[in-house]
């Protein structure tokens, strides 16, 4: 068991598993989004649950941030090893005729999504702790949903990186998330209704994502 | 017809090795790639230049000895071939075609487009064998009946020849496809189960140490494979090392 | 007056094997561990062998010139495996497998030797499913049977169209288990280059490592030639490119007898020649013979204008059509033995009814097949009154299913689709019956050299049966050659380990090295595939399919001047310190052009014709093959003087006990 950690197969099964906690995340995350559209009230309720919740703040959090540092480190440490497992490169390498693009670039993809963490880091959770922590504010359950809005309101050019960013989300999980099946060793008769499954959940959530910021953007315009 | 190659030449392992052009000509279409070649070696001998070095022995798809990086792509632009059956009517007069050895870190080459790809056998020393003596004395081969279909998988397992194509189309390099064939050839069958997980964790502890890239399901590799290894023994490769990992 | 001692053990046939095995000596398990042994050749004798010996104990040394074991040339074998385990309940027997390799190998063969292989050949079978070879297996779990040419039960086991492959990966993975534990070293891109003797025993080779060009000494207290056939002489064959008579051939020149060089088998489906630049023959399974029919047209201005390219096969009427092998063979049809339909289809095609633009080809139709399956799919699929277009789609399917494998590679060669226009076939060279010389225990005339499967002379006769090359490869190294060996090695136990530093290795490698550099000193002006296309040429026209006296004696006169050429005029480019193709085929075509003369010397010594080897002089009134069994009832081993056109005769006399000698008859 100790040996495990240092092969191949073993890094790549910690980075699908990395991968699928942060798709669940991702449901998550979008669900609550989601609510955003429907229900300001709702969106206020959860978020306040979710940014007090004791169990959410000290044990999820930390695992989730670990998890996505995890996956990126990973990622970066894989990258690199595969390129240097190729030794002196092709003079002519025609990728594109045996495999789909998102597959051969999840790094580019990772970057990007990576670089939209950073965003939406600095949009969202810096200030949310700087809020919470260093000035201290009062509890305000109902601060959430104006909060959010106004990221969108009246930024076409935020509201259009956050839409590119989700389209290259939507690649990275074209493939990442049928992949991780694969990884974790499943491939049965069950593996159509995966890909299918996997492949609706990469376009439907991100482009989700794109709808919510559109719709905060128009809806304030 | 006329063809202008551009073919990676490399005087030894320690050499620095660069293309070369050539023309060639009087290319019929219903030669073989390897063919096309030993009418340019002809050539060169003629013109008493050292012919270029590449591997082949069978010349029927089965041994797995010829290799090739063929614009772009290992064993040329067909599918379900290896090079020695690929045949010139796959290519035009005038075309330009690249001819690269398969490269990998793993798969040093040795000459021009001739490379070691003993990193394969050691894959297979480390544990592609089911531990019988072949003293004679075992058991009725019937006494042992098969489900059809696991004998059918495991023969499709096994009939991967070798060629490393697999390693030459992943852009990292892995030898998943290649490894997960021959465990799987193996885990399906009732006298391979004892030494499973044994056979599974050395197999892949080998084929780390080779250096062979990780596997990120591209699937480069079952498309270019000639063989048509399916990628279902990556995961079943998965599987069994993680049942490995976790119960031995 | 024979030198030549068989060994052949007492008592009756079915006893000879256990007896002998219960009376040989024995090397004791810690005394194996100080004794060496080489093999050449990592096939299905030298792979097979090389595990069998190391898991006894002992320390084995394998080489091969391929980059990896698993890819010697008994990797093609394509259609299966025979053993007499009668799981069909068809009335197969020990002695019916026997008795059909004998009848099969035209009465020349040894009886002790035949029937040994058809004892062992069900452990074959138990032993390869142990390992793990996934034959094909029936939907019950049992393992299936398939039936070929000249037999009438059903014993062939196989592994769709790649037997050999299985099989040969089967004995590989036996050998990494023992490389693995250390008591295998193997030597691959290595060539052997010459066998050492030291006080007449073999006791090393010489090799060439293909790498680097390093010439290296190699000791072991024997050593194993299992180094495959030489079918190669004739440049174009089924056999891998790389397939060579050097290592057989260089022990011949050290003393071990070639035993009946002109036993060649020509396989009667193969994809006929294409051009002149087609460097390999591809073999079609003996299988599409069970559906196919043979024709040519009947009238030669159809013929001709088919090579023309002015008419199609498709358009000449059934009664225009020879179907001659079921003309002139109406009991087997189709069916005959390799060698009988390979001769008809050469008879007809000298006459003037070859196809194809060369006129060397016939067809093989499977319409008439299509035809009857499509027929009786639709009738047992309750359709009464199909269509012909019904019943062709049908059909296609059904043949699809038998041989679909090898219509995708018919198409893939030649760009024809076989299922609407006839497959044309030509023979081609495929096996040789002949090889090194071996008494019952497989050692050649050099004590302590041994030679395995198709590189020794042993089971086939004149002519061998479908399916037993790879049984006779794998009973010769798993299960005999390991008994047998002790025997001999017995002696040895004290010897302690041979060292390489003697004279006797010092001017072996120093011949290996003067040759290579005879090679490079001509500095002429042909490349070494020239001589090698030219002697396949006068191989296939004058000692191919059917020979004669006149034509194998300018036969032997003109390779002899070839041979003198190639050492006076090729040239061979690069450098002996690295990897050279070019070095190393000229050495296997120095061989070939040495064989090649010995090949028509033996087939010109042969008055009679028998299985493969056909004299156009003893035929009978219908062109059938007159054997003369009470001149030429005997091995003929030749013994290396000088040249090879002086090779002297040894006989070594056929007894039949348990079999009569009748004269085979297909009609
Ligand atoms: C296309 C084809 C299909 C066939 N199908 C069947 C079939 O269905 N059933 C059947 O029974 N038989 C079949 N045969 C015949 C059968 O495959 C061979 O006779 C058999 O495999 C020979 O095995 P082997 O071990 O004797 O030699 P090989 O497999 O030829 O091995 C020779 C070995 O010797 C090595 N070697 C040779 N020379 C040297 C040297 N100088 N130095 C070092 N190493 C050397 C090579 O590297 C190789 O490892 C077929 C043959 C062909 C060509
Ligand atoms: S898996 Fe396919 S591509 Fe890879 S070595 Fe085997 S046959 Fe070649
Ligand atoms: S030469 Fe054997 S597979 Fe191509």
């Amino acid at each position: 068991m100790a040996g495990i950690s240092k092969t191949s197969i073993a890094r790549k099964v910690a980075m699908a598993l990395s991968g699928l906690f942060l798709v669940l995340f991702l449901a998550q995350h979008f669900t609550i989004n989601f609510t955003s559209v429907v229900s300001p009230s709702t969106f206020n309720e959860i978020s306040h649950f979710m940014g007090t919740n004791f169990v959410v703040q000290a044990i999820l959090q930390p695992i989730l941030i670990a998890g996505v540092v995890f996956h990126f480190v990973m990622g970066f440490i894989l990258d690199i090893r595969n390129r240097k497992a190729r030794g002196v490169g092709y003079a002519k390498f025609n990728g594109a005729a045996n495999s789909p693009w998102v597959s051969r670039n999840m790094i580019l993809t990772g970057i990007v999504v990576l670089a939209f963490l950073g965003l939406h880091f600095y949009d969202f959770w810096i200030p949310e702790l700087v809020h919470k922590y260093v000035e201290t504010h009062p509890d305000d359950p109902y601060r959430y949903y104006d909060e959010t809005v106004a990221k969108f309101a009246g930024d076409p050019f935020r509201t259009g990186f956050y839409a590119l960013c989700f389209i290259f989300l939507m690649l990275h999980l074209l493939h990442g998330f049928a992949s991780s099946f694969q990884t974790m060793g499943v491939n049965n008769k069950y593996s159509g209704a995966i890909k299918t499954f996997t492949k609706a959940f990469a376009i439907v959530i991100p482009m989700g994502f794109v709808f919510i910021a559109i719709f905060h953007y128009f809806n304030n315009l | 017809m006329k063809l202008k190659l551009k073919i990676w030449r490399q005087e030894d392992a320690q050499a620095k090795g660069g293309f070369q052009n050539y023309d060639v000509d009087g290319i019929d279409g219903d030669m073989s790639f390897l063919e096309m070649l030993d009418v340019l070696n002809n050539n060169l001998v003629n013109e008493g230049i050292e012919p270029i070095e590449f591997d082949h022995d069978c010349r029927e798809g089965i041994c797995g000895s010829c290799s090739l990086q063929i614009n772009g792509e290992p064993h040329g632009p067909d599918r379900r071939i290896t090079t020695c059956q690929l045949h010139m009517r796959k290519f035009k007069d005038g075309d330009e075609i690249v001819i690269e050895p398969f490269r990998a870190k793993a798969f040093p080459v040795v000459k021009d487009l001739v490379i070691d790809r003993s990193a394969f056998d050691r894959i297979q020393h480390a544990g592609g064998y089911i531990s019988v003596n072949t003293s004679g004395n075992t058991q009725d081969a019937n006494s042992i009946p098969i489900e059809k279909q696991n004998a059918d998988d495991s023969f499709y397992a096994a009939t991967c020849i070798g060629c490393g194509a697999c390693v030459a189309a992943c852009k990292n390099a892995s030898a998943m496809l290649f490894t997960s064939a021959k465990v799987s050839q193996f885990a399906l069958l009732p006298q391979g189960e004892v030494e499973a997980h044994e056979r599974v964790i050395s197999m892949v502890n080998q084929m780390d140490k080779e250096g062979f890239g990780n596997c990120t399901n591209t699937g480069a590799c079952y498309v270019e494979c000639p063989k048509g290894i399916s990628l279902e023994n990556i995961a079943r490769l998965n599987r069994e090392y993680l049942s490995a990992s976790v119960f031995s | 007056m024979s030198v030549l001692e068989s060994k052949i053990p007492e008592g009756p046939i079915e006893k000879k094997w256990t007896k002998h095995k219960n009376e040989i000596n024995l090397v004791n398990p810690a005394n194996k561990r100080n004794i060496d042994i080489i093999v050449v050749g990592t096939g299905l004798a030298g792979g097979s062998a090389a595990a069998t010996l190391a898991e006894l104990g002992y320390n084995v040394k394998t080489f091969c010139f391929q980059d990896s074991p698993r890819r010697a040339h008994s990797i093609a074998a394509q259609g299966g495996i025979n053993a007499s385990k009668n799981y069909q309940g068809d009335g197969d027997s020990d002695y019916r497998l026997f008795y059909d390799t004998v009848k099969g190998g035209d009465y020349r063969s040894r009886e002790a030797n035949v029937y040994r292989l058809a004892e062992v050949s069900s452990n074959i079978i138990d032993q390869c499913v142990a390992q793990g070879v996934p034959f094909a297996r029936e939907y019950g779990g049992l393992l299936d049977n398939r039936s070929f040419g000249g037999v009438l039960v059903s014993r062939t086991f196989y592994a769709k169209g790649q037997t050999g492959q299985q099989l040969l990966l089967g004995a590989y993975s036996a050998m990494n288990r023992q490389i693995n534990r250390g008591k295998i070293q193997s030597f691959n891109r290595h060539e052997m280059m010459d066998l050492v003797l030291v006080d007449g025993k073999a006791r090393g080779i010489i090799a060439r490592n293909l790498v680097t060009g390093e010439i290296e000494r190699h000791s072991a207290h024997a050593v194993v030639l299992a180094s495959g056939g030489y079918g190669n002489v004739f440049y174009l064959s089924t056999n891998a490119m790389g397939s060579n008579v050097m290592a057989a051939w260089r022990a011949h020149r050290k003393g071990a007898f070639f035993a009946n060089p002109c036993f060649t088998q020509i396989h009667p489906t193969c994809i006929p020649v294409s051009g002149d630049l087609q460097s390999k023959l591809t073999l079609m399974s003996e299988s599409l013979r069970n559906d196919g029919r043979i024709w040519v047209p009947k009238h030669e201005k159809d013929a001709k204008a088919i090579r023309e390219g002015k008419l199609k096969p498709t358009e000449i009427a059934e009664e225009d059509r020879d179907y001659y092998l079921e003309r002139r063979y109406p009991a087997f049809g189709n069916l005959v033995p390799r060698d009988v339909a390979s001769r008809a289809a050469k008879e007809r095609c000298d006459a003037g009814y070859g196809v194809n633009k060369t006129g060397q080809a016939v067809y093989l139709d499977f319409k008439a097949a299509i035809e009857r399956y499509g027929k009786e799919k639709a009738f047992t699929s309750g359709h009464k009154n199909p269509s012909k277009e019904e019943i062709i789609k049908l059909g296609e399917e059904v043949v699809e299913s038998k041989y679909g494998n090898l219509f995708e590679m018919y198409e893939k060669i030649t760009d024809q689709n076989p299922y609407k226009t006839p497959m044309m076939i030509f023979p081609a060279v495929h096996y040789t019956m002949g090889g090194l010389w071996v008494d019952y225990n497989l050692m050649t005339t050099i004590p302590g050299c041994y030679a395995a499967g198709e590189a020794n002379f042993s089971d086939h006769g004149a002519n061998r049966l479908g399916a037993s090359a790879l049984m006779q490869g794998l009973a010769d190294g798993y299960f005999v050659l390991p008994y047998t060996i002790g025997d001999y090695l017995a002696e040895d136990i004290r010897t302690g380990a041979i060292s390489t530093e003697t004279e006797e290795f010092e001017a072996a490698e120093k011949d290996v090295k003067d040759r290579i550099q005879r090679l490079f000193d001509a500095k002429g002006k042909n490349p070494v595939d020239y001589y090698h296309k030219k002697l396949g040429k006068i191989m296939w026209d004058k000692c191919g399919m059917s020979r004669n006296a006149k034509e194998l004696q300018e036969a032997m006169e003109e390779i002899k001047e070839l041979r003198d050429d190639f050492w006076a005029n090729v040239r061979v480019t690069g450098k002996a310190e690295t990897k050279n193709a070019e070095l190393e085929k000229a050495g296997r075509v120095a061989d070939f052009l040495e064989l090649g003369e010995l090949f028509a010397k033996d087939a010109l010594e042969r008055n009679e014709s028998c299985g493969g080897h056909f004299r156009e002089e003893y035929q009978t009134e219908d062109g059938e093959a007159l054997r003369d069994d009470e001149n030429f009832r005997f091995v003929s081993a030749w013994e290396y003087v000088g040249n090879p056109r002086d090779a002297k005769l040894h006989k070594e006399q056929l007894e039949f006990e348990n079999i009569e000698l009748k004269t085979r008859s297909y009609k």
